[in-house]
């Protein structure tokens, strides 16, 4: 399929003539989401333009992060419109109130009562924040755009807009609507040959109400939905005209370099801001609460001239803290009281009658996000409004930080959408000190200033994915049968269903302590899967193998009441060649987990190298989201989930030392490359039901796989990563089953 | 005075010599599409072509590229509007997730295949250690193989 190089506009208003379905009147007020009932007519807000020219535009209320949502939302509503995809062009949904996106928060509301995803607010206070505060939302998080967004408002939309146009059409040749028939944007009347343009029928159409419940097509009738559609996105990040953030232009534009107190949480005390001044370029160094910028007119000469100060910050007791500090305070938090968060028979008394128990203790370090665009914002106030030029995971929350920070009213601040240069939960409005900074910062004048951050800023002014510690003890009765599960960790965090296994096991009891700190914590890439997949999926390896079990056939013999998750675990192994024709030096571990609405196993083909050190050569992914929209995009948000998940389980580690941490760019935060990235192969399981997200899905089980692999070559039970601080010796494990 | 051709076009530029060639690129000829990433030559996301070969702009001071001839994404292409083979072959196997780094991954993945157009594994693994956060490594190296293929 030919695709036209431009084809997608970013950030514009929505003008022009034709037919605009939206649903902007049928939303709901502010506050009235939380009490209402799931199963009421959808809220969308998705939008569809139809011109004379026959071209149909649909507008994204999500930003494009290299997850391809600017093609598989419009493929949705393209499909049900029978729209000719060559004709169909793309705008991002402006930062306005018009555009907040319903349907997003109505998945979140059925999926999870009214509680809110933590991922939303990020720190401490999950939970406290009402779903109505959140209306006004164009978040792209928690793998959902497709499953809610799309399925509940694309399809509903494009759905809508066809019986439209088909009532148009029944009108204007005056025929009955159950003789006409569309495709490829044009509505046939067959048995007189005539045929009319969506675009001919577009203003005649939108007198119409748009249907709240269209009839949608059964999968059988997918034009669009199910192949593989070339990404929109793509052509310009061949050529370099994609626009991001960081590559904000504007008349005038000066630029900020700033340094932020190290030790998080600490007060500036002093700079000798002279000596920038006297520097060429520089305009101003201004003094903010916890950091110092300098303004300048080159990025490369502000960040020198903050490179020559002498700033000074104040020492507290978060100084004292170190990762062993921390991991300290997480083993006494787990001495005290826990919260319960599954109780399933009776765990403990089990665990008192079982022939053998089994102990082990888990933990993962912090982790930075490290996207490779630098954080960045660009922000300019002029005429009592404000200008906003950065790329964000919600334009609407972001807006609404800026107004606030600046104290202005939000309809006065204008959003101007970009390209992410990766998301990956560090550009949710949570996660905002770099736009609070760019805000505050850019108040001392009337010409746009860009703040950009060094990645050096990036590793050490983040939100971090929190160290996590976990306890185990599995308990098998006198036929070897695992009849106890004992789970202690720290943190609750989101998703709820984190650290729960899908194992059929008699007897549970998981149960968590919080555990704060002082080091600011956030949503990674999976959340709180990314910790406990390792935890769970490593345990259950141990207890196979203390068992005298294969990992997988014991793994295999607790689905028998969850056939999804035994199917995709069989058609992992089975791609594989699970424990067949494995060269000399290698082995296989497998992992399973359900995510985000997806169930991903995954087995690992890894091996050690002379310097003890651990290589995956393969990698088979199995994935089941109920059904592909467009299958090379979850095929390529696989290998990109697996790709991230190991590389932290490889690489990832932000130690704390004096309050601070310690690692400052790629040379002591490493980044997996070419040379190490194992093949992938990704085998789709369509088992047609609710589709599951696929942005974060593949990234929970892949350490554990590793791990497990690597105990069948070592003999040595991987409980802590990442595995760069192990030399292994690779030794045959007559244990090892 | 920092004198240099950027895409075939004579630049002299009134900046300190010690600059780094992305910055003036960036910030002084507002070419956009060389990106920055690391600072410290770590990721690659920065890389232009000097004289033909892949060079890390962001630690590369315009006064050691004095009367270079420096290619960036922009003037990769010579056909105006068109791409190159490398290009095609990037949209070809869908290869940019976010896209941030593969401006400096197609400046050095194309010095590469013209100074070597058939690479075996082990040169493209030592040749193009770029940095790509979304993974793209799989279909970066089936790309890289489908052009040698018909080279």
């Amino acid at each position: 399929m030919t695709i036209s190089r431009r084809r997608f506009i970013l950030g514009t208003t929505v003008v022009g003539g034709g037919l605009l379905i939206g649903y902007a009147s049928t939303r709901p007020s502010k506050h009235s989401i939380a009490n209402r009932d799931a199963g009421e007519q959808p809220y969308l807000t998705t939008w569809l333009r139809i011109s004379p020219d026959n071209t149909v535009t649909v507008i994204v209320p999500h930003s494009e992060m290299g997850q391809g949502i600017l093609t598989s939302l419009p493929m949705m509503a393209a499909d049900e419109m029978d729209a000719d995809w060559d004709m169909v062009h793309v705008e991002q949904a402006p930062a306005t109130d018009l555009f907040a996106n319903g349907v997003l928060v109505k998945g979140f509301a059925e999926s999870l009562g009214v509680s809110v995803p933590g991922f939303l607010n990020g720190v401490a206070a999950a939970g406290a924040m009402k779903i109505a505060e959140i209306m006004n939302m164009q978040i792209t998080g928690g793998s959902s755009s497709v499953r809610f967004t799309g399925e509940q408002g694309m399809r509903v939309a494009g759905a809508a807009a066809r019986e439209m146009l088909i009532k148009a059409a029944a009108a204007r040749l005056d025929v009955p609507e159950s003789e006409l028939s569309t495709s490829l944007s044009y509505v046939r009347h067959s048995a007189s040959g005539r045929t009319l343009s969506y675009g001919e029928l577009a203003s005649d159409a939108a007198r119409f109400e748009p249907a709240s419940a269209p009839r949608l097509k059964d999968p059988k009738d997918f034009t669009l939905m199910g192949k593989s559609i070339p990404r929109i996105d793509i052509p310009a990040k061949v050529d370099g005209t994609a626009l991001y953030g960081i590559d904000a232009e504007a008349p005038g534009m000066l630029y900020a370099a700033v340094r932020t107190s190290p030790v998080f949480g600490n007060k500036l005390s002093s700079v000798n801001a002279d000596v920038a001044l006297q520097r060429r370029g520089v305009v101003k160094v201004i003094e903010l609460d916890n950091a110092v910028a300098v303004v300048a007119d080159n990025y490369w000469r502000a960040k020198q001239a903050l490179a020559a100060l002498d700033i000074r910050f104040e020492e507290t007791a978060n100084n004292q803290v170190t990762t062993q500090s921390i991991y300290a305070q997480y083993d006494d938090a787990l001495l005290g009281e826990l919260s319960k968060d599954v109780e399933e028979g009776d765990a403990a008394a089990a665990l008192a009658d079982a022939q053998s128990v089994v102990e082990a203790t888990y933990r993962v370090p912090y982790l930075a996000h490290a996207a490779m665009e630098p954080m960045n914002c660009t922000v300019h106030f002029h005429d009592g409004k404000c200008d906003v030029w950065t790329g964000t995971q919600d334009n609407l929350g972001i807006r609404g930080r800026v107004a606030k920070i600046a104290e202005m009213d939000e309809n006065d601040v204008t959003m101007h959408a970009f390209y992410l240069g990766g998301g990956f939960g560090r550009r949710l409005p949570t996660d905002t000190n770099t736009i609070d900074q760019a805000t505050l910062i850019a108040k001392h004048f009337d010409v746009p200033v860009k703040t950009l951050w060094s990645r050096e800023d990036d590793i050490q002014q983040d939100y971090y994915r929190p160290a996590v510690t976990s306890k185990f003890r599995g308990g098998f009765d006198a036929n070897n049968q695992l009849i106890a599960w004992e789970n202690h960790y720290i943190g609750k965090n989101e998703p709820a269903e984190a650290a729960h296994t899908p194992y059929a096991i008699p007897n549970k009891h998981i149960a968590y302590a919080e555990s704060e700190t002082h080091v600011p914590f956030g949503a990674w890439r999976s959340v709180a899967h990314s910790q406990h997949t390792f935890f769970l999926e490593s345990f259950v390896d141990e207890l196979a193998h203390r068992s005298g079990q294969n990992p997988y056939q014991f793994r295999l013999n607790m689905l028998a009441d969850k056939p999804r998750h035994a199917a995709v675990l069989k058609a992992a192994a089975e791609r594989a060649g699970w424990e067949r024709n494995l060269a000399p030096g290698r082995a296989q571990g497998i992992a399973l987990q359900e995510s985000f609405g997806s169930i991903v196993a995954q087995v690992a083909e890894v091996s050690i190298t002379e310097a003890g050190q651990v290589r995956v050569h393969r990698v088979t992914c199995a994935i089941d989201c109920g059904r592909s929209i467009n299958p090379d995009t979850v095929a390529s948000q696989a290998e990109s989930g697996v790709i991230f998940g190991l590389t932290a389980a490889l690489y990832g580690e932000i130690t704390i030392d004096q309050g601070r941490v310690m690692q400052n760019n790629f040379t002591d935060y490493e980044m997996i490359t070419l040379q190490d990235a194992p093949e992938i192969d990704i085998v789709t399981v369509e088992s047609g039901e609710a589709l599951g997200g696929m942005g974060e899905p593949a990234t929970p089980p892949i350490a554990a796989a590793v791990a497990n692999a690597v105990y069948i070559l070592t003999g040595q039970r991987v409980r802590e990563l990442p595995l760069k601080n192990y030399r292994f010796t690779a030794v045959p494990n007559e244990s090892a089953v | 005075m920092a004198r240099f051709r950027v895409n075939g076009v004579e630049q002299e530029l009134d900046i300190e010599p010690d600059m780094p060639l992305l910055w003036a690129l960036r910030d002084e000829l507002g070419l956009k599409g060389t990106k920055f990433g690391c600072g410290v030559a770590a990721c690659g996301a920065c890389t232009v072509q000097v004289n033909g070969n892949p060079v890390r702009s962001c630690v590369t001071p315009v006064s050691a590229i004095e009367g270079s001839d420096v290619k960036t994404i922009e003037g990769l292409a010579t056909n105006v509007g068109g791409i190159t083979a490398v290009q095609q072959a990037w949209i070809d196997h869908q290869v940019p997730q976010c896209g941030y780094c593969q401006s400096g991954m197609i400046m050095a993945v194309s010095a590469l295949l013209e100074s070597n157009p058939s690479p075996s594994d082990a040169d493209i693994d030592g040749a193009i250690t770029n940095v790509c956060r979304c993974g793209t490594y799989p279909r970066i190296r089936r790309a890289i193989k489908s052009l040698t293929a018909t080279a």
